[in-house]
């Protein structure tokens, strides 16, 4: 049993996620207890407006739990600095970035900002580690494009050559195959999962693609009105999770395939 | 690395220019002055007064103008990731004008004997300095009980907008004199300054370059992106504060002094960013510097007509120069880049 003695990366304690406006709450789930090892992919799946987003935003510290705690590498969110936070945790945003001016090289090299000088100056060493991250993502030939002159789907490869070069043991991606074609979205996935294996970095991700999820994840999260659940895809489908995720009117889970059948 | 090698040949023709044009400006004016004359008050074997006491001040004025400009243009337009922000859209021009207009303007209209006495160069770079910094303040208080930096740009128009309204409230109750000198000084100047005014507008521009070049590594970071941005550790709130302050620093004094000086802050940075290419602010910021500072010598050695008795209003020589070549620049290149 080596899956046992790996160790935990992120770790959730009863946490509870909602807004706080004034002195009304507003819960959106609670009781969350998930735990993420080492050189895991992890898919969280969910129908639109569940509050993958909001858990995101609140696993990342964009937003306080309204209780319980977060912890990444053994050490509450709570008590954890912005700039610590920064070389444990890396993020791809839905975003776009703010300017594509910017060649792919300079790009992924941001990624080295919180180790960087006050000028921000490459070290050999930090472009040693920006040149792997561009390797690892297969976009070595696009280094010096602009990224205003790549598709969708090399955007979405370059920034997460950006999150590698933060260099973090953890990465959190919040739909990274949206926007991509069917040959991208399981292209993307699938760098996703050889990147755990290889750097064993945990791989966190919200994503609409069940199917894909289901044959690629170690482990998903699944969020439904009633729970948040998270385990194996092979355990999650024996539990019959996925026939309560979305209204039964449309579509159905199919056991046998593991996939979501539209109903005729 | 090889970025340095790559943008080694632009400084150094930049450098070269900004030399050229700074002797040139000196060269040139109403009253021509012999090249081995000026040459002679430079190392000091000679003391021409036009040389030492109009010209010099004028070109050292013009270079910290232009680039002063320039910079607080590149810092406002990365902060609102927005390629039409300029150093005024945190209302800091109008705020100028409006300190000026109530001490021309108001000091007419109550009729007071002092009032042409009060309106001496002092107080009218004292009226510009409080009025930016008062509606500046405005804008900084608001900004901390707001989150999003677009909000902070909008807020910072609508009280451009009120100090213009309240400065129309006034022309309209003022006399044609007192409206003319006010118009005067919207024209902008960047002549008339003594060593001694020099000496304090370096200052507090060094204050303000100073932090602009603090900035760099926060602000490469924000080309991500605000929320990108503090996944990578930066203090947000702390690093949109220190650009603030230096673009008011820069933009507030260089308004005091020269009067609110069009489109140079709007239109250098794009400048530079067609030539050089990039969006790295390391490149950028020290581009930028000598960029505005050449255009700016340019633009003053056109405004003074040379060997004419006439000097033009320099706010229309920036406006007339710089747009063509940036709508040419835009035109040849199809793309903005920012």
């Amino acid at each position: 049993m080596t899956k046992t003695a790996q160790h935990t990366v992120l770790k959730t304690e009863n946490l509870t996620i909602g807004y706080a406006l004034k002195k009304q709450q507003t819960v959106i789930a609670s009781n969350i207890n998930i735990t993420l090892k080492q050189g895991e992919l992890i898919g969280l799946v969910g129908a639109n407006g569940i509050g993958k987003s909001t858990l995101l935003r609140t696993l990342t510290k964009v937003q306080q739990p309204l209780n319980g705690a977060v912890v990444i590498n053994g050490v509450s969110l709570a008590e954890t600095s912005y700039l610590e936070l920064s070389k444990s945790l890396s993020v791809v945003l839905t975003e776009q970035p703010a300017s594509k001016n910017l060649t792919v090289f300079e790009l992924v090299a941001l990624g080295r900002q919180p180790y960087t000088n006050w000028v921000g100056n490459l070290s050999n060493n930090d472009i040693s580690i920006v040149e792997k991250a561009l390797l690892q993502t297969n976009i070595q030939p696009l280094k010096n494009k602009k990224c205003y002159e790549l598709s969708d789907g090399q955007l979405q490869k370059v920034m997460i050559a950006r999150a590698l070069a933060q260099d973090t043991n953890l990465i959190i991606l919040d739909e990274p195959t949206t926007h991509l074609d069917m040959y991208h979205k399981a292209y993307i996935l699938k760098l996703l999962k050889k990147l755990s294996k290889e750097t064993g970095k945990t791989i966190l991700f919200s994503s609409h693609e069940i199917n894909l999820a289901i044959q690629l994840c170690d482990k998903m999260i699944v969020m439904s009105h009633s729970q948040v659940i998270s385990n194996t895809p092979c355990n999650l489908i024996s539990k019959g999770v996925f026939n309560e995720l979305f209204p039964e009117d449309m579509i159905a889970f199919d056991e046998k395939t593991g996939s979501f059948r539209v109903k005729q | 690395m090889s970025d340095q090698k790559k943008y080694k040949l632009p400084f150094i023709v930049l450098v070269a220019t900004l030399i050229v044009c700074f002797f040139g400006n000196i060269s040139l004016g109403s009253v021509s002055i012999p090249v081995s004359e000026i040459a002679k008050s430079l190392t000091g074997f000679s003391d021409n007064y036009i040389v030492l006491h109009y010209r010099l001040p004028k070109a050292f004025t013009a270079i910290l103008v232009g680039s002063g400009l320039g910079i607080s243009g590149l810092l406002m337009q990365t902060l609102f990731r927005n390629p039409l922000a300029g150093p005024f859209v945190l209302g800091i021009s109008s705020g100028a004008s409006l300190g000026v207009a109530i001490l021309i303007l108001g000091a007419g209209i109550s009729g007071s004997a002092l009032a042409a006495l009060l309106i001496s160069k002092w107080s009218l770079v004292l009226a510009a300095s409080i009025g930016s910094f008062l509606v500046l303040l405005a804008v900084l208080v608001v900004s901390t009980k707001v989150r999003d930096t677009m909000a902070i740009l909008i807020i910072g128009l609508m009280f451009g907008s009120i100090t213009s309204a309240v400065v129309s409230v006034l022309s309209y109750f003022s006399s044609a004199q007192k409206l003319q000198q006010y118009i005067f000084w919207g024209f902008g100047s960047l002549g008339n300054l003594s060593w001694n005014e020099l000496f304090i507008f370096t200052l507090i521009y060094a204050f303000g370059l100073v932090l602009s070049i603090a900035s760099i590594k926060a602000l490469n970071t924000l080309l991500l992106g605000e929320n990108y941005a503090k996944s990578l550790g930066l203090n947000i709130s702390q690093s949109r504060f220190i650009i603030i302050i230096a673009t008011s620093l820069l933009a507030g004094t260089i308004t005091a002094f020269a009067g609110p000086i069009a489109f140079i802050g709007l239109a250098i940075p794009h400048m530079v960013r067609q030539l050089f290419i990039t969006s790295n602010h390391k490149i950028l910021l020290p581009a930028v510097f000598l960029m505005g500072a050449i255009v700016m010598l340019i633009c003053d050695s056109i405004a003074q007509l040379p060997t004419s008795d006439y000097t033009l209003p320099i706010n229309a020589i920036t406006s007339l120069i710089g747009a063509p070549v940036v709508i040419w620049l835009l035109v040849r290149k199809r793309k903005m880049l920012f």
